[in-house]
């Protein structure tokens, strides 16, 4: 995905017509969209927090948001999983397909949606029970069947956490450091097999090497995973990402392209103000 | 060479100080009123019931005879309103856990955010001050009469459990509103319904909370003496409460009871019982506290 010289645009719709063009090309089968958003807008009460948005989020690929803050990223993550329906006062309007179906659409539950999209958040939050217990929560709850000790062992193996707490799989989830806590969140998340994993910031309560640690396992998670990775540390999305949507402030979807072209040759200026440093 | 003081042009600190330290005394002062008050009370009723608290006074039935209660004596005491509040509190507890918890859960988790909710929760709020003797004479006129209970244990119980609710709901609500939203997200986020969110997350987390609150509440409600007067609890009970609809005695009660005698000596007597009561509702407060103590995690 990343040498697709030809993919200049100029706007955000050009850029995903583009996109959809693209699926002629030799990435057929490796890049179909599993997401896709037409005219999304999320409003709290009467304010706007996101103008519309239309974007296609490839399969198998790191997706990064990056943005200032208050600018809309979050809203448009939580968007995917409905996480925004907590929210009493928040309305969506437009369309947000999963694998075609819009998951907005009166038929669609949203915790059948959520055990098909996962989600990290930005402060490491494992119940106060076992590491087993942690793990093996999403299984349970959604009647997955078969062997659950290895079902538990491969997503804490997949984590890169196995070897860490093979021995202690019954001391708390509490006991852990903040970066073997927000490990185990993620082998909660994929544990039930999700196809889309969200995340909110996975890192940003860590230190340095437990970051290092996050983003060596999205690379690894991209491997089986859809992840979109909401990120305020822009050499972070430019380390993990494929591909890097950029939102302003007030809710606006001022670009969506390769990381590498995001970064190397952003087409507006106010994409390339932001990511140089200018504000935000 | 003589070295000048850099401080010297600072002068008002000494009259500061004093009225720092003559704050601190104050408010040592004000501790100390609360503390010596009790220790006081608590000393004069261990000193008054000296020698007249025996096993047998928790094992034997009330007696007329002061002597009766002495050691040696033909044995007299407590034990059937000892037993009658054991019940009473048993069963209020059964009642307010359930009914408590279950108006939490709705107005914490389900009620939608509108004024109808927030009138109704002022209200809980405010029924929770309503004094006790009034709670008395709504359980009189509803359990005792209007659905013919009579002057029955699970009348009292009923009574004590509306008097306590006001003040478990509020208890519950807010535990169940100490819960960090991060732990509901965690569970939603891996495809949790709203109720197993509740049964797998909130409850456990809140539990602590509610079971501190409730017990704190329950020891309230052994020492009333206002409503299970009202309902009618019975002074000369010989033998504990046998029946859910049959008569009961109550630690209280049964003070009350001794303190109006004229005999001089029925003063210890009512002191012993005190000492009875109070040795029930610290044991109560001390199991709230382990609780507190024991279960309380330190959620992320």
């Amino acid at each position: 995905m990343s040498d697709t010289g030809p993919a200049i645009e100029t706007s955000i719709e050009a850029e995903t017509d583009t996109a959809r063009g693209d699926s002629g090309g030799v990435d057929q089968q490796t890049a179909e969209t599993v997401l896709s958003a037409r005219d999304l807008e999320v409003f709290y009460g009467d304010e706007r927090a996101l103008k519309p948005v239309n974007a296609e989020i490839t399969e198998k690929k790191v997706t990064a948001i990056i943005g200032p803050s208050g600018c809309g990223k979050s809203t448009f993550l939580r968007s995917i999983n409905r996480m925004n329906d907590m929210i009493d006062v928040c309305r969506v309007t437009g369309e947000l397909r999963f694998k075609g179906k819009n998951v907005y659409d009166e038929d669609v539950d949203p915790v059948a949606l959520r055990r098909k999209v996962g989600m990290v958040f930005q402060k490491p939050n494992p119940f106060p029970k076992s590491i087993y217990d942690n793990v093996a929560y999403g299984l349970k709850i959604q009647g997955k069947d078969g062997d659950r000790d290895a079902q538990v062992e491969e997503a804490l193996r997949r984590a890169a956490l196995w070897d860490e707490v093979k021995a202690k799989l019954d001391a708390s989830g509490l006991d852990l450091s903040g970066g073997q806590q927000q490990r185990l969140c993620i082998a909660r998340a994929i544990a039930p097999d999700p196809e889309v994993i969200l995340m909110d910031e996975p890192a940003s309560a860590l230190d340095p090497v437990a970051t290092a640690q996050i983003e060596d396992l999205i690379e690894e998670l991209s491997r089986d995973y859809t992840v979109v990775i909401v990120t305020h540390n822009m050499q972070q999305a430019a380390r993990i990402s494929d591909r890097t949507m950029v939102f302003l402030t007030g809710g606006e979807l001022a670009a969506f392209d390769d990381t590498q072209a995001i970064f190397e040759n952003p087409k507006s200026q106010r994409v390339e103000d932001y990511i140089t440093g200018k504000f935000g | 060479m003589s070295t000048t003081n850099p401080f010297e042009d600072v002068s008002d600190l000494d009259r500061k100080r004093t009225i720092g330290r003559v704050f601190v005394a104050l408010c040592i002062a004000s501790t100390m009123v609360g503390i010596v008050a009790l220790v006081t009370l608590l000393a004069d009723v261990i000193y008054e019931s000296w020698g007249w608290l025996s096993l047998e006074f928790l094992t034997y039935p009330p007696s007329r005879f002061p002597e009766s209660y002495l050691p040696g004596g033909r044995g007299a005491g407590i034990y059937p309103a000892l037993v009658g509040s054991i019940f009473l509190i048993a069963l209020t507890a059964l009642f307010t856990v359930f009914l408590g918890v279950g108006a939490a859960i709705y107005l914490e988790e389900y009620a939608p955010d509108t004024r109808t909710t927030s009138l109704i929760e002022a209200n809980i709020a405010n029924l929770a001050g309503v004094p006790s003797i009034v709670y008395g004479l709504l359980g009189l006129a509803v359990f005792v009469r209007f659905a013919r209970m009579g002057q029955s244990l699970l009348a009292g119980a009923l009574t004590l459990t509306l008097l306590i609710l006001p003040i478990v709901i509020v208890a519950a609500q807010e535990a169940l509103r100490a819960v960090p939203d991060s732990q509901r997200e965690a569970a939603y986020g891996v495809g949790a319904t709203k109720w197993e969110v509740i049964r797998d997350v909130v409850l456990p987390a809140a539990l602590p909370g509610i079971m501190t609150g409730t017990i704190l509440s329950l020891s309230r409600a052994i020492g009333e003496t206002a409503p299970i007067l009202m309902v009618g609890a019975a002074t000369s009970m010989f033998v504990a409460p046998d029946s859910l609809l049959g008569p009961f005695a109550a630690m209280p009660m049964q003070i009350f009871d001794w303190a109006r005698l004229p005999q001089a000596e029925f003063q210890h007597v009512a002191a012993a019982g005190i000492v009875v009561l109070l040795t029930v509702l610290l044991a109560m407060n001390a199991v709230a506290i382990y609780i507190r103590y024991r279960f309380e995690a330190d959620l992320p």
